[in-house]
Formats: C-alpha cells, structure tokens, sequence
C-alpha cells in the first residue's frame, strides 16, 4: 500500500539508503567536474568504475583487505585516466568518441577478468557501517547521517574539498582557465597538458573509487556490468550540478533519493510495474536537465582538443 | 646601475633586444627567412606586412610559442634562450595578443594571478595581487577594476588588462599585435597616450599594425616584412606611407579606390523601427531605421558588438525580430525565411567567413554553389548536375582570381583573402539586388582588401543596394555614400559621407553626440 511509504521506519529507511546510495555518484561526479572544469570530457566513467569495482573486489577478495582492495581500484580508475589523457591530449582524439571506447573496454575487461578469475558470483564482506558513539544513537539522524560506512563519509567530505580547490588555490584557478580558455593560460606560462593530465589522471582514480563503493561497500558483490548506467549518470550530475561541486551534491541526493524511493516501493510491493519504478530516477534527470538547460554554460573549451598556434 | 635603468614598474630595463638571422619553416612554407629584428629602450619599432609576410610567426618565436629553425635572440647583447612563453615572461617579454587571451568568466585579479606563483603558496592571494594591480595602474594611467568580470569590459577596458598582465609579470618589452584592430579612434588614441608615456618610462615596443597612419604616427622605426623576408627597416621620419605600401605589397598600390558618382535610385531595403534580441539576451537591436537605395552604398560604423551581428541577422531572417519590418523592394519579408530572402535576391556576406560564409571541408566548387544548388542549372530533381557546377566554378575561379590549386581543392586550404573570393563570386554572380556586407575585409591583407573594395564599387555601379558593415573606419569613409553609426542596439545619426570625420563617427561610436560633447 502507498500508506506504508509513510511510517518513520521507512521514510528513515529511505533517506538513509539515499544518502548511502549517493556514494558512487559523488565519487564518479565530482572527479568527472574536474575533468570537464579543465576542458575534457570524459564518457569513460562508468567503464572505469566497472574496472575499479571488479580489482577491489577481487583483491578484497583474495587478501581479506579492503583497504588493499581500494587502492587497487585507484590505481586501476588512475591507469585508466592515464590512458584517456593519451589519447586525447597528446593525439587529440575526439573525446567523446574515444570514452566510448573506454567504456567498451572496461565493460568488456572487468567481465572477462571476471570470467578468468572468479567465474561465479560471490561476496565479501564490505566497509562495515561505523557506530559513533553518542550520534549514531540520535534518534533518526543518526540512522541518516552517523551509521554509514568510511566511503559515506569520504564521498561528503570530497564535496567541499573539490569545492575549494577548484575556488580557492592556484591550482583550481589553473584548471578553470584551461577548459575556459586554454590558449590565454597556454601564453601565462600554464602547461596545459599537465594539467589535463591531472585532472584526467584525478577523475579516473575518483571513477576507481566510485566503483569500489560499490563492489566492497555497498553491495559486496561484483557482476558483469553491475554499474548499469551509473557512470553515465554521474556525467549527467555533472551538467545538472552546473560544473559546480556543490551543484553535483544535489544532483546525486536528488537522484539517489528518488532511487532509494522506488527501491523501497519494490521492498513494501506497492503495486506499481517494478519497469516504471526503475525508470522514475531516469526520467526525473531528463526532466531536471531540460529544466535547468538554459541556465547553465559549460567551460567554453569542453571537449576542444588543444593545440597551440594556427 | 644607476636609478634610471628602472622601469617604474621597478624592473630593469631591457636595452636593446636583437633578432639574428631567425629562419621558421612549416610545412611547405617559409614563413620566416634569415630576419634581422631589433627593438631599443625608449622606442615603439613598428612591423608592417600583410598577412602571411611573417610578423606574427617572427614574434611568436620572439614570445617562445615557436621554436626558430635557425637564428638566435640577444638580450643587451647577450644571446638567451627562450622555449617557452614562461622563459621570454622570465626575460622580461610581454605580448598583447591580437585575439586577447583573457578568460571572460574570470575577474581581472584571476586573469592576472593566472599561472604566477602566489605569495600564499598552494592557496590564491588574489586581494595582494589587487592591490599590485592597482599600484600599476596608478603608475601607468590605466583606469581598471581588479574584481570585475572580463566579459563586463569594453573591448578598450580588455586591451589595458592585457597590457597590466605584461607589466605585472615585469615586461620591460611589449609586443602590442595589432591592438587597434578592435578600437575606436578615440581608444587608439589613449592607447598611444599609454604607449608613449610607456616609451617615455625606458620601456621598449613593438607595434604591429596595417594601418599605415597609425605606424607613422607612433613609431620611431619601421621594419616591413614581405614573404617572410625583412624588406628594410627606416626611420619613420624618413619614410611616407605610399613608400610602406608599396614595400609591403611589392608593388604600386592605389590608395583610395575611385568611387565615382553613382545616382542614387529609389530605395531598394528599408528597415523600419526593428528590435531584436542578442545572444546574451539582452537587447540586440531597439528600434532601428534605415533604408538603402539602389546604387548606394550604406556604411554602418560601430565598435564590435554594438549590434551590427544582429542587424545582417535580422535582415538576411536568421536572427527573429522582436518588433519593426524588414521590407525589400516594397514587400515586407519579416519573418521570412532565410532562403526565401535568398529568392528574392538578397545576398549576404557574412561576418565569420569561415564559419557562415563556407563549410571548410567542402571543395571550391561546391562551396560556389551553397546558395544557388537547389536551382537549375546546378541541380535538377534533386540530383546535382555535376558537370555544370565544375564548369561554373571554373569560370568563377577564373573571373574573381581565386588562387586555388582546383575547384576540388578543400576550402580550408586557401588563403583568407581566397576563401573572401569564392564567397564574393558566390554572392555577385547571382546579380543581387541587395548585398549585406559585413566586416568584408577583416583580416585579409591590402591586395585583397583592394580587390574586394573594387566589386563592391563595381555592384554599386551596377545599382545594387549595399549595406556596408564595418568596424574599420578607414573603410567605412572609403567606400560609403552614407554612414549610419549603431551604438547599444541603435542608430545615433546618419551622416552623409562628405559631412563624415572620423572624430565625429569616433564620438557617436562611443555613444556621445558631438553636439553634446
């Protein structure tokens, strides 16, 4: 029954798993803002986070650590930005072409790795929800806020860092100018390349993480293509956060709400086709996006390979 | 080193700066051979050339975008190394790119703090790089806000960030690109207001230019480069403008083309009361009246910005009106689309050329035939008939001096004053009954913007109307009957052309009516 949405256990469960579900989209998100703040757009999200799922997951696996299981996957996510900052920066690719082919070939490699390694599905026992002691025991808030795992909290406090560097140090100032205008930083003496390279390197190791939370935090599994989509949301988030970090959180909240939503609707067997529910995240961002459209520019020198002199 | 060797900037001087034997090649091309090139404490050296003579690949060698082949730079006669923009910052070089390299959504302060350290390591300190910005401005007469938004600037306002982005980094030498290709007069005078007190102060300038009068105004030498050669160098005060153009072209060039009296007849395109928005939405046009005769030319003088963009827009129907009519030859065409303004013969040579005058990546011949293709005899049902439209461009080639290798060569190939060719042939040989011509000769050297001059003259002759759009007063004087001057989306007088000077477009340019000043 609709009813049932309405009990303080559930609408609690609701916002507690929004908030637990918004993790790999921040990760992903806020890594693809600064890729995009610099210029380069990045379609490569999700299949970097498949990759970075898959290597934490079977290095979580077979060692039992977690924590080995995520630097793999930044590692990994990082190797993959390497790559991507080849193809576009130095043999100025097109970009939106070649993180296509990034996907792909995630999608492709962590299944076969997969495959190779593992062959059936199976679990690991993830970050464990942290207990703080006197808040996590608020009623209600704490079961929001403070009884979520060590990701939960990264991902929140990446917010406001991103938020700062990009505002308030040189660096951030450099990443700004260079999907602005890169030949006005080229002729300051800013190295363009580097930092694309940065910011790419950056993102990939963020997607990395992104899917790590997935694989061994909040799910404990991996499956082929378990992702489904989540990356390309999270460049979506990007757009809809207007490049901003603090615009990305919003985005991710939104979306992860109305996800947590339908999954609860599912949960309580509220009779509505569990087809639609699924769709209800998808189709709130396409409504969002095409409400906020016009109100938003990208960086001026988003997906413009950078070349100096004419 | 005594007190005098400071700039007042604080940094030293840099005495004499020496360009030796610099030779740069591209691919097919010498862009630079051998050039000798030296710039002294204390004086403006103008560079003059036409397009492709070399001048800016000379002087992006000089600023470490390009590496020279061969060649060496001498700094008070020391040779230095520069390969990067970061090494001739370091060595006291400064440029102001023609195109300004600002980041329109940053403040002043960010676009000056870009790429220097700051005295807060990691972090930014851009209220001390403010207050410096201020110092500066004091001490060089340059009126600037630190914390406004480069896209809240006027072009003018922009031009003196550049110049403050030099001196901040301690230029002792400026290389000024072309900076009054985007000014009014009035501007390009306190530019040189600045450039001279610069001179006076001990710093060095290179000024490169194709205006003639404006070189021998301010400069103390002149240098031309033709086909990347150095032609020679004089004194200005030995020198006449007719000797620079003839050095530059490297041949006898006609100074004002011969307009001759043309009657005028009724007129053919009538603007009336129209209004539109621009692309920032703000008001683009408000409330514009003009009317064109057959056999006139319309001049429209303004600075870049002013509304000339939505104007052509509004006429040739890719821009919507908010309000007004557009009537061509009696009938109102407002609203109409713009092919079926292209039926009724109006042409338009549209600012961008690059961008809505041609597709890059189409050959000559089918760029010849974009407005026309869907008519006999180009195309009949559909199909293109292929064989008339390789004989019309050859004639076309052959009939406007379009140098291309072939009607097959792709239009991105040719010079800029070739890709204007095609473009003009493209609009003149459907004889129009009206042309808007906008910025027609941006970019394009002498020869070129000679020729070119030329056939608009000639379709006047013809008694076509002709709105001219130009930011170059020069041109404007040249060639119009009678001047309108569009100022914030409106028109501020119309001026017959013997009651036309340019102090009086310069004032109604910036907004004032001489009556009032």
């Amino acid at each position: 029954m609709i009813s049932d949405l309405f009990t303080t256990t559930v609408l609690i469960g609701i916002l507690a798993s929004g908030i637990r579900l918004s993790t790999p989209y921040l990760f992903a998100a806020i890594g693809e803002t600064f890729g995009q703040k610099s210029g380069v757009l990045n379609l490569g999200v999700e299949g970097q986070m498949l990759l970075g799922a898959f290597a934490s997951f079977y290095v979580a696996l077979t060692t039992g650590n977690l924590w080995l299981g995520l630097l793999t996957a930044m590692f990994v996510g990082a190797l993959m930005g390497l790559a991507m900052a080849y193809v576009t920066v130095n043999l100025h690719a097109e970009q939106g072409i070649s993180g296509i082919g990034f996907y792909l070939f995630g999608l492709g490699m962590s299944d076969l790795l997969f495959q190779k390694l593992m062959g059936t599905v199976e679990t690991v026992k993830g970050f464990p929800e942290i207990y703080i002691p006197g808040l996590s025991d608020i009623p209600g808030i704490g079961k929001i806020f403070f009884s979520q795992n060590i990701l939960v909290y990264l991902a929140y406090l990446l917010v406001p860092l991103a938020w700062f560097v990009l505002n308030k140090t040189t660096l951030g100032l450099k990443i700004r100018s260079v999907g602005e205008n890169p030949d006005a930083a080229d002729s300051l003496g800013v190295n363009v390349a580097r930092i694309r390279y940065f910011t790419i390197i950056l993102g990939g190791t963020l997607s990395g993480v992104a899917g790590a939370s997935m694989s061994i935090a909040l799910l404990n599994v991996f499956q082929q293509n378990m992702t489904s989509g989540l990356g390309f949301i999270a460049v979506a988030l990007v757009y809809f956060g207007a490049w901003s970090p603090i615009g990305v959180l919003g985005g991710a909240l939104l979306f992860s709400f109305i996800n947590s939503l339908q999954l609860w609707m599912q949960v309580l067997s509220i009779p509505i086709p569990s087809d639609i529910a699924v769709m209800m995240p998808y189709v709130v961002t396409i409504l969002v996006l095409v409400a906020t459209v016009s109100k938003v520019r990208a960086p001026s020198a988003l997906s413009k390979p950078f070349e100096r002199g004419d | 080193m005594t007190e005098t060797d400071k700039l007042p900037s604080g940094r030293d001087r840099i005495q004499s700066l020496e360009m030796r034997g610099i030779t740069k090649r591209f691919p097919g091309v010498l862009a630079s051979d051998h050039v000798n090139f030296d710039v002294k404490s204390g004086e403006v050296h103008a560079l003059l050339g036409e397009n492709g003579a070399g001048k800016s690949t000379l002087m992006k060698i000089l600023y470490g975008l390009y590496h020279p082949d061969e060649g060496e730079i001498l700094i008070n006669g020391k040779p230095v190394r520069i390969s990067s923009p970061n090494d001739s910052i370091n060595l006291g070089i400064g440029m102001i790119h023609q195109h300004f390299m600002l980041v329109q959504t940053m403040t002043v302060a960010e676009n000056v703090a870009l790429g220097l350290p700051s005295s807060r390591g990691v972090l930014t300190d851009l209220d001390r790089v403010s207050k410096r910005i201020i110092e500066l401005a004091n001490l060089y007469g340059l009126k600037i806000d630190p914390s406004a938004y480069i896209w809240q600037l006027s072009v003018g306002q922009q031009q003196r960030v550049e110049i403050i982005k030099a001196l901040y980094r301690g230029a002792a030498l400026l290389i000024l690109d072309e900076p009054t290709a985007v000014l009014t007069p009035q501007e390009v005078d306190e530019l040189f207001v600045i450039m001279n007190q610069m001179v006076r102060d001990g710093h060095g300038l290179v000024f490169i230019s194709h205006k003639l009068h404006e070189v021998v105004e301010i400069s103390q030498r002149i240098s031309v480069l033709r086909d990347g050669r150095m032609i020679g160098t004089r004194l200005t005060s030995e020198t006449t403008k007719q000797d620079l153009a003839n050095w530059m072209v490297g041949r006898e060039v006609g100074f004002t083309p011969d307009r001759g009296l043309v009657e005028c007849g009724g007129p053919r395109l009538e603007i009336k009361n129209i209004s539109c928005g621009s692309d920032r939405g703000t008001p683009g046009l408000r409330g514009v009246s003009l009317d064109v005769c057959s056999g006139e030319i319309l001049g429209i003088a303004g600075v870049s910005g002013n509304g000339q963009r939505e104007l052509a827009e509004t006429i040739t129907g890719l821009r919507k009106t908010t309000g007004g009519h557009v009537i061509l030859e009696g009938a109102d065409i407002t609203g109409f689309d713009p092919a079926a303004i292209t039926d009724r013969m109006l042409s338009y040579i549209p600012e961008e050329r690059m961008r809505d005058g041609m597709i890059k990546d189409f050959t000559v011949a089918e760029n010849m035939i974009l407005r026309e293709h869907e008519k006999m005899p180009y195309s009949r049902y559909g199909f293109l008939n292929l064989r008339e439209i390789s004989q019309h461009a050859d004639a076309l080639i052959k009939k406007f001096h379009v140098k291309t290798p072939s009607r097959e060569t792709h239009a991105k190939n040719l010079s800029g004053g070739n890709i204007q060719k095609i473009v003009l042939a493209r609009e003149i040989f459907r004889t129009p009954r009206v042309i808007i011509a906008a910025q027609p000769t941006r970019g394009l050297d002498i020869g070129a913007t000679e020729y070119v001059r030329d056939q608009l003259l000639e379709q006047r002759k013809q008694g076509v109307a002709i709105m001219l759009i130009s930011e170059d007063l020069d041109e404007i004087l040249a060639l119009s009957d009678r001047i309108a001057v569009i100022y914030e989306g409106q028109v501020m007088d119309i001026v017959p052309r013997a009651e036309a000077t340019p102090a009086k477009l310069g004032l109604l340019m910036a907004g004032v009516h001489p009556e009032a000043a």
